[in-house]
């Protein structure tokens, strides 16, 4: 089955290829916007044998780590707060139904007055766009946690702090883990957005360059390798989840008794 | 060595106050093993959670000991009937028998020796590297057992431990818990709303009415102290005291329709 699924895939793979190498050729569409395939991969052979390439995937790969572990440290911090103090969180819960629809591009005109096309441009948009994504999941997870397991840990002795982390934080590590998750994703797409209309240095900056200096298969191939990164992002944060969660439901599946 | 004297729980709702225990009333002796049984939802679950401090009771007070219980005392072990949600899926079995202990701030090697000592005197030497959810009803419940027997306590607080597993099963149980009694000297409280494994566990029954919950009658079971399942069961002395105990609750039943119409308590209650 799982065989038969990896060949799937490879063959619809193919056929969207070969459809992206014909239609231009058979002049449906104006090659000078749609080049196919075969001149978008070599526009992609050209730009990894340039250094300058690596150093712009350096510098979205920078803005995307550092705002995604900024906005994963304060998610927790700001969830775990929330949770344990009393009343805290319905007292903050309006704010918070405010600023989250909020969209991170709106901030853009503020990045740029504040930090002009520094990193710290990048890492404002980020972080605001991941921070909600984790906030939200742990706080519906430590909202899970099971009264009858809570019961447990306090009869037998544990205080606060041991229930935080042997109770409140497995229960909520599942929550997390797919908060972490969407986060990833959209810190990749803030990221180079920001690159995009800001100008800061990165992969957006450069598809930027690209599209300005009609090198559209370079445009192309930039474009690819945002989405490769993109997958490889969620191919690591799905492993990772499976690691951390072998005792979970959604992982162990079913167990035979 | 338990005490329960005026005991009162009072739920404050939206709009409406439920009393669920009005009056309660006995004790347990030191190495005594003794079952609670009422009628269905008379509020023992509540009971027990006053007296293992996790409700704090309106009326009343739990002894423990001679010192009043205010919070979850250390000497002091309790078995949940929801096993499957009381053992902790992301932790192995050794794990989940020996956080208790790492809590008392113990030695390592004191661990594992009270860890491995405790599951295999419920039989489940083997089974410390298996995760709970690998294991059958029957033995995630042996699990909480062992957890509860690693803590060393006094007291053994067991609420319907046995309602969830086939009938099979909770015969093993059954003889488990009156093996562990007898060789450990431990005191046990066990509730359960079914009146043989009432009869055929305990040294004494107490029977309690139903909501709001007093005690309608406490009797003393005479039989031998070597029981088994097989034989114990057709003595002519347990159906005697099976009946009683049947009498009484059915009594308790009907006490409580004429007393408090509406069954106040239905909603506080999951049995």
């Amino acid at each position: 089955m799982k065989h038969l699924n990896l060949v799937l895939g490879a063959a619809g793979l193919a056929v969207f290829l070969a459809v992206g190498e014909a239609v231009p050729r058979l002049g449906l569409v104006k090659e000078a916007y749609f080049p196919p395939v075969s001149t978008i991969a070599g526009a992609l052979a050209r730009e990894v044998s340039d250094p300058a390439f690596w150093t712009a995937l350096g510098d979205t790969l920078t803005g995307w780590a550092v705002g995604l572990a900024l906005a994963v440290a304060g998610g927790l911090l700001a969830g775990v707060l929330l949770s344990v103090v009393p009343y805290l969180r319905e007292a903050t819960a309006s704010t918070v139904e405010f600023l989250r629809p909020i969209p991170s591009v709106a901030l853009i005109p503020l990045a740029v007055l504040l930090y002009g096309t520094e990193l710290r441009s990048v890492l404002l948009l980020v972080v605001y766009a991941a921070f909600w994504q984790i906030l939200i999941q742990v706080l519906y997870g430590v909202q899970d946690v099971d009264p009858v397991a809570e019961a447990t840990a306090r009869s037998y002795g544990l205080g606060t702090l041991a229930r935080v982390r042997y109770v409140l934080w497995p229960t909520a590590l599942p929550y997390v883990m797919t908060g972490v998750r969407l986060a990833a994703a959209v810190a990749l797409i803030l990221s180079v957005t920001a690159e995009l209309v800001i100008g800061a240095p990165g992969l957006g900056a450069r598809i930027a360059v690209a599209q300005t200096s009609q090198a559209v298969p370079e445009m192309y191939a930039l474009i690819v390798v945002t989405g490769l990164l993109g997958l490889l992002i969620n191919v690591g944060a799905r492993t990772v989840e499976r690691r951390a969660l072998s005792w979970h439901q959604s992982v162990r599946g079913e167990v035979a008794v | 060595m338990l005490d329960v004297r005026g005991l009162r729980k009072v739920y404050e709702g939206s709009g409406r106050t439920v009393e669920a225990v009005r009056d309660l009333t006995f004790s347990v002796a030191a190495g005594e093993l003794v079952c609670l049984v009422g009628p269905s939802g008379c509020g023992k679950t509540t009971l027990l959670k006053c007296m293992s401090g996790l409700l704090a009771p309106t009326g009343g007070e739990v002894l423990l000991d001679g010192r009043r219980v205010t919070g979850p005392p250390p000497g002091m072990a309790f078995v949940f009937q929801e096993y499957g949600r009381s053992l902790f899926p992301w932790m192995r079995v050794g794990q989940n028998v020996e956080l208790p202990l790492k809590q008392k701030g113990m030695a390592k090697e004191r661990r594992r020796a009270l860890v491995a000592d405790a599951l295999e005197s419920v039989g489940l030497a083997d089974a410390a590297k298996a995760y709970p959810w690998q294991l059958s009803g029957g033995m995630q419940q042996r699990v909480a057992i062992a957890r509860a027997l690693a803590y060393e306590p006094q007291v053994l607080l067991m609420d319907e431990p046995f309602a969830a597993v086939d009938a099979q099963t909770r015969a093993d149980l059954e003889d488990l818990v009156r093996r562990l009694w007898r060789e450990r000297g431990i005191t046990v409280l066990f509730v359960t709303h079914d009146i043989d494994e009432a009869v055929y566990l305990g040294e004494r029954v107490v029977v309690l009415s139903a909501s709001p919950t007093v005690v309608q009658e406490e009797l003393v079971v005479d039989l031998p102290v070597e029981r088994d399942q097989l034989n114990t069961r057709v003595q002519p002395r347990f159906a005697e005291l099976r009946t009683r105990v049947y009498e009484q609750i059915q009594a308790a039943k009907r006490g409580s329709v004429s007393a408090a119409p509406g069954a106040p308590g239905a909603g506080v209650e999951k049995e």
